[in-house]
Protein backbone atom coordinates (compact mmCIF):
# COMPACT_ATOMS: atom_id res chain seq x y z
CA UNK A 1 0.00 0.00 0.00
CA UNK A 2 1.38 3.24 -1.14
CA UNK A 3 0.70 6.97 0.30
CA UNK A 4 -2.11 8.14 -1.46
CA UNK A 5 -2.12 12.05 -0.37
CA UNK A 6 1.32 13.32 -1.03
CA UNK A 7 3.45 15.17 1.35
CA UNK A 8 2.60 18.98 1.14
CA UNK A 9 4.48 21.93 2.67
CA UNK A 10 1.27 24.24 1.90
CA UNK A 11 -0.41 21.81 4.89
CA UNK A 12 1.29 18.73 6.32
CA UNK A 13 3.11 19.11 9.53
CA UNK A 14 6.95 18.08 8.69
CA UNK A 15 10.12 18.24 10.46
CA UNK A 16 13.42 18.34 8.99
CA UNK A 17 15.14 19.61 6.17
CA UNK A 18 13.53 19.40 2.94
CA UNK A 19 15.73 17.75 0.53
CA UNK A 20 15.96 14.73 3.06
CA UNK A 21 16.43 11.38 1.31
CA UNK A 22 14.07 9.75 4.18
CA UNK A 23 10.51 10.73 4.45
CA UNK A 24 8.88 8.61 7.61
CA UNK A 25 4.81 9.73 7.69
CA UNK A 26 2.72 8.72 10.74
CA UNK A 27 -0.83 8.45 10.99
CA UNK A 28 -1.62 8.76 14.35
CA UNK A 29 -4.18 9.35 17.41
CA UNK A 30 -3.35 11.68 20.59
CA UNK A 31 -5.40 9.11 22.56
CA UNK A 32 -4.01 5.78 21.80
CA UNK A 33 -1.76 4.33 24.03
CA UNK A 34 0.11 2.92 21.27
CA UNK A 35 1.05 6.03 19.32
CA UNK A 36 2.13 7.25 23.03
CA UNK A 37 5.05 4.41 23.01
CA UNK A 38 5.84 5.39 19.48
CA UNK A 39 5.95 8.76 20.16
CA UNK A 40 9.56 8.06 21.89
CA UNK A 41 10.35 5.27 19.20
CA UNK A 42 10.14 7.90 16.43
CA UNK A 43 12.09 11.22 18.39
CA UNK A 44 14.87 8.03 18.57
CA UNK A 45 14.48 7.83 15.39
CA UNK A 46 15.12 11.43 14.31
CA UNK A 47 18.14 11.31 16.66
CA UNK A 48 19.59 9.06 15.08
CA UNK A 49 18.93 10.21 10.93
CA UNK A 50 19.53 13.55 11.81
CA UNK A 51 19.58 15.95 8.35
CA UNK A 52 18.81 12.89 6.62
CA UNK A 53 15.21 12.29 7.48
CA UNK A 54 11.73 14.44 6.87
CA UNK A 55 8.54 12.99 10.08
CA UNK A 56 5.36 14.10 8.80
CA UNK A 57 2.92 13.69 11.33
CA UNK A 58 -0.99 13.33 10.15
CA UNK A 59 -4.22 12.55 12.08
CA UNK A 60 -6.31 9.53 12.62
CA UNK A 61 -8.27 9.90 15.65
CA UNK A 62 -10.86 6.69 16.16
CA UNK A 63 -12.95 9.11 17.80
CA UNK A 64 -15.48 5.98 18.72
CA UNK A 65 -12.93 3.94 21.07
CA UNK A 66 -10.51 7.58 21.79
CA UNK A 67 -13.89 10.36 22.58
CA UNK A 68 -10.70 12.50 23.52
CA UNK A 69 -8.61 11.94 20.68
CA UNK A 70 -10.48 14.52 18.38
CA UNK A 71 -10.50 17.41 20.81
CA UNK A 72 -7.10 16.67 20.84
CA UNK A 73 -6.29 16.67 17.45
CA UNK A 74 -8.30 19.96 17.25
CA UNK A 75 -5.94 21.91 20.02
CA UNK A 76 -3.35 20.84 18.21
CA UNK A 77 -3.80 22.51 14.99
CA UNK A 78 -5.34 25.08 16.85
CA UNK A 79 -1.53 25.56 18.29
CA UNK A 80 -0.46 24.99 14.79
CA UNK A 81 -2.55 28.31 13.36
CA UNK A 82 -0.41 30.38 16.10
CA UNK A 83 2.93 28.44 15.04
CA UNK A 84 3.36 25.71 17.48
CA UNK A 85 2.06 22.47 16.11
CA UNK A 86 5.23 20.08 17.48
CA UNK A 87 5.33 21.77 20.86
CA UNK A 88 1.75 20.73 21.26
CA UNK A 89 2.17 17.47 19.49
CA UNK A 90 4.50 16.79 22.54
CA UNK A 91 2.61 17.92 25.16
CA UNK A 92 -0.13 16.14 24.16
CA UNK A 93 1.93 12.78 23.81
CA UNK A 94 3.33 13.45 26.86
CA UNK A 95 0.04 14.16 28.93
CA UNK A 96 -2.24 11.29 27.14
CA UNK A 97 -3.65 10.32 30.68
CA UNK A 98 -5.56 13.59 30.84
CA UNK A 99 -6.64 15.31 27.37
CA UNK A 100 -10.21 16.70 28.88
CA UNK A 101 -11.08 20.16 27.81
CA UNK A 102 -10.03 22.04 31.28
CA UNK A 103 -6.32 20.15 30.20
CA UNK A 104 -5.78 20.77 26.69
CA UNK A 105 -6.76 24.70 27.72
CA UNK A 106 -3.90 24.33 30.23
CA UNK A 107 -1.69 23.43 27.85
CA UNK A 108 -2.29 26.15 25.07
CA UNK A 109 -1.49 28.45 28.18
CA UNK A 110 1.44 27.01 28.87
CA UNK A 111 2.73 26.73 25.45
CA UNK A 112 1.83 31.09 25.43
CA UNK A 113 -0.88 30.45 23.23
CA UNK A 114 -3.88 32.81 22.60
CA UNK A 115 -6.35 30.60 24.57
CA UNK A 116 -9.50 32.54 23.20
CA UNK A 117 -8.62 31.69 19.96
CA UNK A 118 -8.25 27.74 20.84
CA UNK A 119 -11.50 27.97 22.79
CA UNK A 120 -13.09 29.43 19.82
CA UNK A 121 -11.75 26.19 17.80
CA UNK A 122 -12.53 23.89 19.91
CA UNK A 123 -15.92 25.32 20.00
CA UNK A 124 -16.43 25.57 16.44
CA UNK A 125 -14.80 22.45 15.64
CA UNK A 126 -12.96 24.86 13.05
CA UNK A 127 -10.33 22.21 12.09
CA UNK A 128 -12.32 19.71 12.04
CA UNK A 129 -12.36 19.12 8.35
CA UNK A 130 -8.65 18.89 7.97
CA UNK A 131 -8.83 16.41 10.79
CA UNK A 132 -11.14 14.82 8.40
CA UNK A 133 -9.31 15.03 5.64
CA UNK A 134 -5.94 13.82 7.07
CA UNK A 135 -8.04 10.75 8.34
CA UNK A 136 -9.95 10.15 5.12
CA UNK A 137 -6.39 10.38 3.46
CA UNK A 138 -5.04 7.72 5.76
CA UNK A 139 -8.07 5.09 4.82
CA UNK A 140 -7.48 5.32 1.19
CA UNK A 141 -3.82 4.98 1.69
CA UNK A 142 -4.29 1.50 3.56
CA UNK A 143 -4.04 3.06 7.00
CA UNK A 144 -5.61 -0.78 9.30
CA UNK A 145 -4.71 0.82 12.89
CA UNK A 146 -2.52 3.34 14.59
CA UNK A 147 -0.32 3.86 14.69
CA UNK A 148 0.66 3.45 11.04
CA UNK A 149 3.93 4.56 9.33
CA UNK A 150 4.84 5.44 5.49
CA UNK A 151 8.45 5.36 4.23
CA UNK A 152 9.33 7.06 1.38
CA UNK A 153 5.24 6.21 0.50
CA UNK A 154 5.35 2.40 1.18
CA UNK A 155 3.02 1.44 4.14
CA UNK A 156 5.09 -0.24 6.69
CA UNK A 157 3.85 -3.21 8.35
CA UNK A 158 5.19 -4.84 11.28
CA UNK A 159 6.99 -3.64 14.53
CA UNK A 160 7.91 0.00 14.76
CA UNK A 161 10.15 0.54 17.33
CA UNK A 162 12.82 2.22 16.17
CA UNK A 163 15.43 -0.31 15.87
CA UNK A 164 12.73 -2.00 12.67
CA UNK A 165 11.76 1.63 11.80
CA UNK A 166 15.22 2.57 10.83
CA UNK A 167 15.76 -1.22 9.39
CA UNK A 168 12.90 -0.29 7.07
CA UNK A 169 14.17 3.49 6.26
CA UNK A 170 18.05 2.12 5.83
CA UNK A 171 16.70 -0.12 3.25
CA UNK A 172 14.53 2.60 1.69
CA UNK A 173 17.93 4.55 1.48
CA UNK A 174 19.52 1.88 -0.83
CA UNK A 175 16.71 1.34 -2.58
CA UNK A 176 17.03 4.94 -3.82
CA UNK A 177 21.06 4.92 -4.36
CA UNK A 178 21.04 2.72 -7.96
CA UNK A 179 18.59 5.15 -9.67
CA UNK A 180 20.91 8.26 -7.91
CA UNK A 181 24.03 6.24 -9.19
CA UNK A 182 22.98 5.20 -12.81
CA UNK A 183 21.82 8.41 -13.80
CA UNK A 184 25.12 10.01 -14.66
CA UNK A 185 25.70 7.03 -16.34
CA UNK A 186 22.88 7.73 -18.77
CA UNK A 187 23.34 11.49 -19.37
CA UNK B 1 0.17 -27.76 3.31
CA UNK B 2 -1.61 -28.81 0.39
CA UNK B 3 -3.37 -31.19 3.18
CA UNK B 4 -4.21 -28.20 4.99
CA UNK B 5 -5.45 -26.37 1.66
CA UNK B 6 -7.80 -29.42 0.62
CA UNK B 7 -8.96 -29.64 4.18
CA UNK B 8 -9.87 -26.05 4.25
CA UNK B 9 -11.87 -26.69 1.21
CA UNK B 10 -14.00 -29.76 2.51
CA UNK B 11 -17.81 -28.97 2.07
CA UNK B 12 -17.35 -25.78 1.18
CA UNK B 13 -18.19 -23.50 -1.54
CA UNK B 14 -16.37 -20.50 -3.00
CA UNK B 15 -18.44 -17.91 -4.75
CA UNK B 16 -16.75 -15.14 -6.46
CA UNK B 17 -17.36 -12.03 -7.50
CA UNK B 18 -20.59 -11.88 -10.17
CA UNK B 19 -22.08 -14.71 -8.37
CA UNK B 20 -25.43 -14.76 -5.97
CA UNK B 21 -24.00 -14.28 -2.15
CA UNK B 22 -25.27 -17.31 -0.37
CA UNK B 23 -28.00 -17.17 2.29
CA UNK B 24 -27.42 -16.65 5.79
CA UNK B 25 -29.72 -16.68 9.16
CA UNK B 26 -27.59 -15.74 11.82
CA UNK B 27 -27.87 -14.76 15.40
CA UNK B 28 -27.59 -10.44 15.99
CA UNK B 29 -27.68 -9.95 19.44
CA UNK B 30 -28.52 -12.18 22.56
CA UNK B 31 -31.98 -12.15 22.18
CA UNK B 32 -31.90 -14.44 19.28
CA UNK B 33 -32.77 -12.25 16.70
CA UNK B 34 -31.22 -12.83 13.50
CA UNK B 35 -30.22 -11.30 10.59
CA UNK B 36 -31.24 -12.81 7.34
CA UNK B 37 -28.74 -12.23 4.01
CA UNK B 38 -32.31 -11.58 2.06
CA UNK B 39 -32.92 -8.31 4.53
CA UNK B 40 -29.87 -6.81 3.28
CA UNK B 41 -31.13 -6.42 -0.37
CA UNK B 42 -32.31 -2.98 -1.72
CA UNK B 43 -28.51 -1.50 -0.37
CA UNK B 44 -24.96 -2.62 -1.11
CA UNK B 45 -23.59 -4.45 1.84
CA UNK B 46 -20.44 -5.16 3.42
CA UNK B 47 -19.90 -8.40 5.12
CA UNK B 48 -16.58 -8.42 7.41
CA UNK B 49 -15.39 -12.24 7.80
CA UNK B 50 -12.79 -12.11 10.83
CA UNK B 51 -11.39 -14.59 13.06
CA UNK B 52 -12.18 -13.91 16.62
CA UNK B 53 -13.45 -11.14 18.67
CA UNK B 54 -11.09 -9.46 21.04
CA UNK B 55 -7.91 -9.77 18.94
CA UNK B 56 -6.16 -6.88 18.78
CA UNK B 57 -5.72 -6.63 15.30
CA UNK B 58 -9.47 -7.51 14.78
CA UNK B 59 -9.66 -4.55 16.71
CA UNK B 60 -7.74 -2.72 14.51
CA UNK B 61 -9.98 -3.61 11.70
CA UNK B 62 -13.27 -3.31 13.38
CA UNK B 63 -12.64 0.54 14.50
CA UNK B 64 -11.34 1.78 11.22
CA UNK B 65 -14.78 0.68 10.03
CA UNK B 66 -16.38 1.70 13.27
CA UNK B 67 -15.45 5.52 12.02
CA UNK B 68 -16.55 5.20 8.52
CA UNK B 69 -20.55 5.49 9.63
CA UNK B 70 -20.55 8.79 7.42
CA UNK B 71 -18.35 7.48 4.43
CA UNK B 72 -20.65 4.09 4.15
CA UNK B 73 -23.61 5.88 4.88
CA UNK B 74 -22.92 8.25 1.75
CA UNK B 75 -23.08 5.18 -0.52
CA UNK B 76 -26.39 4.03 1.59
CA UNK B 77 -24.05 0.86 2.44
CA UNK B 78 -24.98 -2.04 5.22
CA UNK B 79 -21.82 -3.31 7.57
CA UNK B 80 -21.83 -6.34 8.98
CA UNK B 81 -19.39 -8.22 10.93
CA UNK B 82 -18.93 -12.13 10.83
CA UNK B 83 -17.02 -14.51 13.75
CA UNK B 84 -18.02 -18.06 15.33
CA UNK B 85 -17.98 -16.32 18.43
CA UNK B 86 -21.06 -16.66 20.49
CA UNK B 87 -23.50 -13.56 21.32
CA UNK B 88 -22.63 -13.18 24.65
CA UNK B 89 -18.96 -12.72 23.40
CA UNK B 90 -20.29 -10.75 20.60
CA UNK B 91 -22.13 -8.18 22.72
CA UNK B 92 -19.65 -7.62 25.09
CA UNK B 93 -17.13 -7.31 22.38
CA UNK B 94 -19.94 -4.97 20.67
CA UNK B 95 -20.30 -2.46 23.86
CA UNK B 96 -16.39 -2.43 24.72
CA UNK B 97 -15.45 -1.59 21.56
CA UNK B 98 -18.96 1.01 20.86
CA UNK B 99 -19.45 -0.56 17.37
CA UNK B 100 -22.46 1.08 15.21
CA UNK B 101 -23.00 -2.11 12.98
CA UNK B 102 -23.93 -6.07 14.04
CA UNK B 103 -21.71 -8.46 14.56
CA UNK B 104 -23.56 -11.84 13.45
CA UNK B 105 -22.16 -15.45 15.31
CA UNK B 106 -21.61 -17.91 12.86
CA UNK B 107 -21.50 -20.10 15.77
CA UNK B 108 -24.03 -23.12 15.37
CA UNK B 109 -22.93 -24.81 13.26
CA UNK B 110 -19.45 -23.56 14.04
CA UNK B 111 -18.51 -21.38 10.49
CA UNK B 112 -21.23 -22.85 8.81
CA UNK B 113 -22.14 -19.85 6.84
CA UNK B 114 -18.12 -18.90 6.50
CA UNK B 115 -18.09 -22.09 4.80
CA UNK B 116 -20.78 -21.44 2.01
CA UNK B 117 -18.90 -18.03 1.48
CA UNK B 118 -15.31 -20.19 1.19
CA UNK B 119 -13.62 -18.39 3.66
CA UNK B 120 -13.33 -20.73 6.78
CA UNK B 121 -9.77 -22.03 8.07
CA UNK B 122 -11.01 -25.65 9.14
CA UNK B 123 -7.48 -26.45 10.82
CA UNK B 124 -7.92 -23.11 12.60
CA UNK B 125 -11.57 -23.34 13.63
CA UNK B 126 -12.16 -19.32 12.50
CA UNK B 127 -13.22 -17.88 9.86
CA UNK B 128 -10.67 -16.04 7.42
CA UNK B 129 -9.93 -12.26 7.14
CA UNK B 130 -12.48 -11.66 4.44
CA UNK B 131 -14.07 -8.57 2.62
CA UNK B 132 -17.28 -9.15 0.70
CA UNK B 133 -19.80 -6.09 -1.09
CA UNK B 134 -22.80 -7.36 -2.50
CA UNK B 135 -25.05 -5.28 -4.75
CA UNK B 136 -28.22 -4.51 -4.14
CA UNK B 137 -29.56 -7.15 -6.22
CA UNK B 138 -27.84 -9.70 -3.48
CA UNK B 139 -24.55 -10.44 -6.06
CA UNK B 140 -21.01 -10.06 -5.59
CA UNK B 141 -19.27 -7.39 -6.48
CA UNK B 142 -16.02 -7.91 -5.10
CA UNK B 143 -14.57 -10.13 -2.43
CA UNK B 144 -10.48 -10.16 -1.00
CA UNK B 145 -9.31 -12.64 1.28
CA UNK B 146 -6.38 -11.12 3.50
CA UNK B 147 -3.38 -13.10 5.03
CA UNK B 148 -5.23 -14.25 8.17
CA UNK B 149 -2.21 -11.79 9.93
CA UNK B 150 -2.89 -8.71 7.50
CA UNK B 151 -5.55 -5.86 8.41
CA UNK B 152 -6.85 -5.11 5.11
CA UNK B 153 -7.95 -1.58 6.04
CA UNK B 154 -10.92 -0.08 4.12
CA UNK B 155 -9.36 1.30 1.09
CA UNK B 156 -10.47 -1.50 -1.28
CA UNK B 157 -13.98 -1.52 0.34
CA UNK B 158 -14.19 2.09 -0.58
CA UNK B 159 -13.23 1.20 -3.82
CA UNK B 160 -15.55 -1.50 -4.55
CA UNK B 161 -17.99 1.04 -3.03
CA UNK B 162 -17.68 3.79 -5.49
CA UNK B 163 -17.45 1.24 -8.72
CA UNK B 164 -20.90 0.13 -7.73
CA UNK B 165 -22.23 3.62 -7.56
CA UNK B 166 -20.58 4.57 -11.06
CA UNK B 167 -22.43 1.61 -12.54
CA UNK B 168 -25.51 2.56 -11.13
CA UNK B 169 -25.09 6.20 -12.42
Amino acid sequence: MWLKMPIDPQRDHIRGPSNAPLQLVEYGDFQCPYCGRAYYEVQEVERRLRGQLQYVFRHFPLSEIHPLAVPAAETSEAAAAQGRFWEMYSMLYENQEALERPYLLRYARALGLDIAAVDAALDNHLYLPRIREDFNSGVRSGVNGTPCFFINGRRHDGAWDADSLLKTLERARQQQQPTQRATPRHL
Amino acid sequence: MAARVMQRHVGMTNPVAGERAPEFSLPKDAENHVLRRSELAGKPAVLVFYPADWSPVCGDQLAIYNELRDELGRHNAQLVGISVDGVWCHRAFREHRKFWFPLLSDFEPKGEVARRYGVYRAADGIAERALFVLRPDGVIAWRYVSPVNVNPGADGILDALEQLHAEAA
